[in-house]
């Protein structure tokens, strides 16, 4: 086997080929970095046992322009956007799996830079990624990198959180600021002509997931507000649910840096993507121990109770605006766009 | 966040709301209209109607450029993003807008078209340098606001020397608009009875609250030139509310602190070196209107797409039973419209008022369709 130049060399056809130059690839970066004894076997699959309780599978795919922004990159965003996933069941993660689509002629140092972040996601979640795949397309035919990971945990017996429990009367909480994510993302975006200074909120969180499943078991359902942030996801759980909400927009933690990107481009923060918050939704008389255990938590310092579930046969979303008038949030349709007026 | 919460506050609007409650006269009507799509959409993000007296009823403007774009034009763009050498490039509101056949720019798009969403007008500019081998058409669009940046890409273009660069103008002129609507058959037979107007806020920052001063004196109707921000909106319809309880008409300014009576003498010098008024030009909903929208001057005929390609016209095919021309005139609501929140959604808009966040129907439906079940509806 040659080496790898991983400084300057760049991604070809034959590295997606099967042969020595996809060994190489496998074992001299994803192999090395990852390095675990499941990898380590050389099997096209990897076989594991798992706890007991009912199994969680969440998959995901990352397509995210551009690959690195301040507070994570591709790499560490396709490790926690999956682990979330399957976390927002009440599972504990337990391994990975990542595929990769690389476009002929991106950077090896790049690629590096990315699993390297990949791997680090990983150990600091204690989930191994067990299996993997990659493939090479043309030059044109790909944006550099595409990964989907997929990831698969145990829910303990007893749990049982689903986006339809929500019960009218239940309170409304998230864990923290709303539109850290897609705002970093948007700033680096050519032509906006502004810099926030903000980073990603991506992060894994199952950690705060496990703290507030210990206190208030009986939580009814968690979801990460990701693309379409809190407003779409909220919609989805009311159809889930067949309840109406009623959210009270003072309550909702923005950052100031963020309601100021958001007002200077005509978006609103309630649709713009979080990577490391979740809502929880819990019974009114959980509602504040669980805020009480989700503050106490790093993860979740800024956490807050947004509102209530409220019988509703059309399944609005509405909100008292700080303005003293009601309005609703709506799906989001289509992507938010800057305004033009 | 600084000079933004002070105009959001939530115990001054309860006062302004207290005032206009307490000095309405209870015996008339109040029919005032939001020119601006802007307006439009900070009265149903705040939940303004909820704060207003019954008597007085909001009627929403053809302050919109999406909505009140023709559909020939954009069957026009549509024709030239088909073409295989064309880049065609615009705002993002634009592409689902539907044209004739239900056909989009972004369907063109899935079908081969070269479609490309802007952020900015001068990234239009970089477009045309990285392809030196296609032709770069923008297409322009908005009210006075956005021209004077149009006008500064066309002035570069010229600078740089770019060859395969060009502008399919759109530019409309508010004040035309606002004579349309006072002028409307709707407002002759008496069927639309306007009290006042809003007036814009970005668009006053550029041609001035001077520009108004026809209104008062041809119509009588009082102009007050009004903030996007929902106290600006509040405190402007006051103000509109005491000069009809004085039985005053005149312009009056209520968004100060951007507006002054003669304007942004730069960027409307920009906007006139490049540009000259059209004879007429059609608007969606206001019919054909003359001296109403800008085309570019002589000297700079070759970055006119519209010189520089023959554009074939169409014509152009409405949705039956769409109501958008009537709800732009300020004659109907989009209640009015059988196909409101059935047939026609954002999701699936079958007219124009329903594709841009500032058209009246996507203002209803995002922000107001709870109101038609509480049955509060202004």
């Amino acid at each position: 086997m040659s080496r790898l130049d991983l400084q300057q060399g760049r991604i070809e056809m034959l590295h997606g080929g099967g042969g020595r130059a996809s060994a190489e690839l496998i074992s001299q970066l994803f192999a090395k970095a990852f390095d675990n004894q499941w990898l380590a076997q050389g099997n096209d699959q990897a076989q594991f046992s798992l706890p007991p309780g009912r199994v969680v599978m969440a998959t995901d795919s990352h397509v995210i322009s551009p690959l690195f922004f301040p507070g994570g990159d591709i790499g560490s965003l396709s490790v926690h956007g999956t682990l979330n996933d399957v976390a927002m069941s009440g599972a504990k993660p337990c391994y990975l799996a990542a595929s990769f689509i690389l476009e002929e002629g991106f950077p090896l140092a790049d690629l590096t830079r990315i699993v390297d972040s990949m791997a680090k996601a990983s150990r600091e979640a204690g989930v191994p990624i067990v299996t993997g795949d990659t493939k090479v397309v043309e030059r044109g035919k790909g944006d550099g990198v595409f990964i989907t990971t997929t990831g698969v945990g145990v829910v303990p017996e007893g749990l049982y959180l689903s986006g339809d429990q929500a019960r009218p009367g239940d309170k409304i909480l998230i864990s923290g600021t709303m539109g850290d994510h897609g705002v970093t993302i948007l700033s680096l975006r050519e032509g906006l002509g502004f810099e926030a200074a903000i980073g990603s909120d991506s992060q894994n969180l199952a950690p705060l997931v496990a703290a507030m499943l210990e206190a208030v078991p009986n939580i009814r359902c968690l979801r990460d507000p990701t693309r379409g942030g809190l407003g779409n996801t909220l919609n989805e759980l009311a159809k889930q649910s067949g309840v109406g909400m009623q959210l009270e927009e003072a309550a909702i933690p923005v950052r100031e840096t963020v309601r100021a990107a958001c007002e200077f481009l005509g978006l609103d923060p309630l649709y713009v993507a979080n990577e490391g918050k979740l809502i929880a939704i819990c019974p009114a008389e959980q509602a504040e121990p669980l805020l009480a255990v989700m503050r106490a938590h790093p993860l979740g310092q800024n956490a807050a109770i947004i509102g209530t579930v409220q019988e509703d046969a059309q399944q609005f979303v509405q909100m008292r605006t700080p303005f003293g008038g009601q309005r609703m949030v709506d799906w989001l349709n289509g992507e938010q766009l800057p305004r033009i007026c | 966040m600084k000079y933004v919460d002070e105009f959001r506050d939530g115990d001054t609007a309860r006062q302004l709301a207290a005032c206009l409650a307490a000095e309405v006269d209870p015996a008339r009507q109040y029919r005032l209209m939001e020119f601006c799509g802007g307006h439009t959409h900070a009265i149903f993000r705040y939940g303004i109607p909820d704060l207003l007296p019954d008597n007085l009823r909001l009627i929403h403007g053809p302050g919109c450029p999406v909505c009140v774009l023709p559909i020939a034009r954009l069957d026009m763009a549509i024709a030239l993003a088909q073409r295989p050498e064309v880049i065609l490039c615009t705002y993002g509101d634009l592409l689902r807008v539907p044209a004739s056949n239900r056909q989009t720019l972004l369907k063109a798009r899935a079908e081969g078209a070269d479609v490309r969403m802007l952020y900015s007008p001068l990234e239009a500019l970089s477009l045309a340098r990285d392809n030196p081998s296609r032709e770069v058409v923008f297409m322009a669009i908005g009210f006075e606001t956005t021209t004077p940046p149009t006008a500064l890409v066309i002035e570069q273009a010229q600078l740089l020397g770019l060859k395969n660069f060009s502008v399919f103008c759109n530019h409309v002129l508010t004040p035309s608009a606002m004579h349309a609507i006072l002028a409307s058959p709707e407002s002759e037979a008496g069927v639309l009875q306007l009290d006042g107007f809003l007036g814009p806020a970005h668009v006053s920052t550029v041609i001035g609250s001077a520009a108004y001063e026809d209104f008062p004196t041809q119509y009588g109707t009082p102009v007050v030139i009004a903030g996007f921000e929902p106290l600006d909106v509040l405190q402007a319809l006051l103000m509109l509310v005491r000069q009809l309880n004085q039985g005053r008409a005149c312009v009056e300014n209520q968004f100060t602190r951007a507006v002054t009576a003669e304007g942004n003498l730069k960027a409307q010098a920009l906007t006139w070196r490049i540009f000259e008024p059209r004879e007429q030009f059609e608007w969606r909903g206001l019919g054909h209107l003359p001296k109403s929208a800008l085309r570019l001057r002589a000297a700079y005929a070759e970055f006119d797409a519209e010189r520089r390609f023959s554009l074939p016209e169409f014509p152009a095919q409405e949705h039956r039973a769409c109501e958008c021309p009537a709800i732009l005139r300020g004659a109907k609501n989009p209640r009015d419209c059988r196909l409101f929140a059935t047939a026609c959604t954002p999701a699936n808009p079958l007219g124009s008022c329903m594709v841009s966040s500032e058209g009246a129907c996507a203002a209803y439906y995002t922000y107001g369709r709870h109101m038609q079940t509480a049955g509060a509806a202004h």
